[in-house]
């Protein structure tokens, strides 16, 4: 082989991976898939401007462009990709959280292929090299879009933790009814961290208003099973613990049927079947009667 | 060496825990609470623990232990003050405490062991006491 | 899970014990956990420390605050001690059961309180209790 031949296939074999063609087309690249995402139906103009799906692009793209350099550039989990997975949990968390759905957050990450195959194609001539190349960065956009969806989900999960530590706090109320008596409507499921929430805020109100009796109605309650059971128990035996009764009312006869069958043992426990029975009941613990005040208008001793 | 004081209050007596109760302060509490039982004819011990703001297994089973041990000499406990955030841990931790009665304060205390009493006493009273 | 502060505090007396409080006090405080899980994690760790100065006479306690996400931080606590070890893991997890005077509650007990609980022991080499208790949840 000549010498003039060995310099040519050198040269050739020079500059046909993409850690040596890709850096050098950042704008190329950019126009294709501004293009490309621009052209999506599922583009949500409405959620983000252009500008800023833009200013994204460009962000990702600097990143993934400055470790594509390295020739081995498909392991997600090397430390040189920390900046890519940092910049690209950013934009999912935040594409997240403003409310868009799991496919137009990776549809940012998978379109990039559709804008680095063609420039992939247009600068490599050997069939197998492009080939080969392709699906190394297809194998690494793949990894991107996992990251992209996990990251997603997370973000999902932080908007659904906030709002549930606030439904908790807000549906969580203890009504004072009576001197010595609270009520507590529950209302929705009862899982332990809701039912810590609730066993606080009862037991706080005992200690303020000093009462001896409450009342907790879970008629709001949709389904009760075994372990809903054990959570109002421990309410009330930690409401014992204060030095204060439990009444438990609204309880449905479908529930008393469950829990009977499931052999849950509630005999140490007050229960009424509704919040007035309840009331009652309380009344009569703390020696309270209620009179009809009688007709001549005389007030007699009642409550 | 620490002794936790205990205070004489008419027939009760009344224990106030203020500091982490390790073990030998512990067991000093319960010698020095049966003696005092003992000397002073006490029908009812109170046992304050507002200020207690972790209560673990040990410090129930000392609880439990003083319930006992005063019973034995008929005397009822309560103890009272318990700190809501004690109150869900101890039910979580499972803790049995049983024979231990608790009422909110020293006053609703002094009121449980007042009824205790009269109840292993015997005694049915047709009218209220009159407020001491 | 990122740890953003880690810290080991020796515990040979009972004072060590009372300093481990105060200072997972601090973090849980820092890191603004409801009263609950403060007490539940306190309690957790009373027992624990009181297992190791029972039973092995000192050891040394890890305590890291470690970072999930931005909404959701918690405490670390890991009990180290080179004392006798536990015979027999699944028994001393059973509520009731109870090599001393004690109720038998500590161990079981500890675990209801507390978010992650891992036990890791050898007869004659040591033991290592972890325990884990979010700010949330």
């Amino acid at each position: 082989m000549s010498i003039y031949n060995f310099f040519q296939i050198k040269f050739f074999a020079m500059k046909s991976t993409a850690s040596q063609i890709l850096p050098k087309k950042q704008n190329e690249i950019l126009d294709l898939w501004m293009k490309q995402q621009l052209k999506d139906e599922g583009l949500r103009d409405d959620l983000m401007t252009n500008d800023d799906l833009k200013r994204d692009s460009i962000e990702l793209l600097t990143v993934l462009l400055a470790v594509i350099k390295k020739d081995d550039f498909s392991n997600v989990e090397s430390a040189e990709f920390d900046k890519v997975n940092e910049v690209l949990a950013g934009i999912s968390m935040s594409r997240a959280k403003n409310g868009f759905s799991p496919r137009e957050t990776a549809y940012f990450v998978l379109s990039l292929k559709e804008a680095v195959i063609p420039v992939l194609e247009k600068n490599i001539t050997d069939a197998r090299s492009l080939y080969s190349e392709t699906a190394k960065f297809n194998k690494l956009i793949d990894s991107l879009g996992l990251v992209t969806i996990e990251t997603y989900i997370k973000g999902r999960e932080e908007v659904i933790l906030r709002q549930t530590a606030e439904i908790s706090e807000i549906s969580t109320p203890v009504i004072q009814v009576w001197d010595g008596i609270l009520a507590l409507p529950i209302i929705g499921t009862l899982d332990s961290a809701r039912t810590q929430v609730v066993m606080e805020s009862l037991l706080l109100k005992i200690v303020e208003t000093e009462s001896t009796i409450a009342i907790l109605d879970i008629s709001g309650v949709p389904a009760v099973d075994s372990l809903v059971a054990q959570h109002l128990i421990k309410t009330v035996a930690a409401t014992r613990l204060m030095g204060a009764e439990c009444i438990i009312s609204g309880i449905r006869p479908e529930i008393a049927q469950t829990i009977v069958h499931l052999g849950i043992d509630l005999s140490n426990i007050n229960t009424k079947a509704s919040l007035a029975h309840a009331l009652r009941t309380a009344f009569n613990m703390l020696k309270l009667e209620v009179r009809k005040v009688n007709s001549s208008n005389k007030i007699t001793a009642g409550v | 060496m620490d002794r936790i004081p205990i205070l004489k209050m008419g027939d009760f007596l009344l224990v106030t825990v203020q500091v982490d109760l390790y073990d030998r302060l512990a067991v000093g509490l319960e010698s020095d609470l049966v003696n005092m039982i003992n000397k002073h004819n006490a029908r009812g011990v109170l046992i304050d623990i507002s200020a207690v703001s972790i209560v673990d297994s040990f410090m129930g089973r000392i609880l439990g232990n003083i319930a006992q041990m005063s019973k034995i000499l008929d005397a009822h406990t309560v103890v009272v003050g318990m700190q809501p955030a004690v109150a869900i841990t101890l039910i979580e931790l499972g803790l049995p405490m049983t024979g231990v009665h608790t009422a909110l304060n020293v006053e609703k205390g002094m009121e449980l062991l007042k009824e205790k009493i009269k109840a292993s006493n015997g005694i049915i009273s047709e009218e209220d006491d009159s407020p001491e | 899970m990122i740890v953003l502060n880690k810290e080991t505090i020796k515990i040979e007396t009972e004072q060590d014990a009372v300093f481990l409080r105060k200072r997972v006090t601090e973090y849980a405080t820092k890191i603004r956990m409801g009263l609950v899980n403060q007490t539940k994690l306190l309690t957790a760790a009373s027992e624990l420390v009181r297992n190791m100065l029972r039973y092995a006479g000192k050891g040394h306690v890890l305590c890291e605050v470690i970072s999930l996400s931005i909404l959701q931080t918690g405490i670390r606590l890991t009990f180290i001690d080179k004392g006798p070890g536990i015979k027999n893991i699944d028994d001393a997890m059973k509520d009731g059961f109870s090599t001393g005077k004690s109720l038998g509650v500590g161990l079981p007990g500890a675990k209801r309180l507390v978010n992650e609980f891992n036990i890791k022991s050898q007869v004659g080499k040591g033991t290592s209790v972890s325990i884990l208790k979010w700010k949330n949840g």
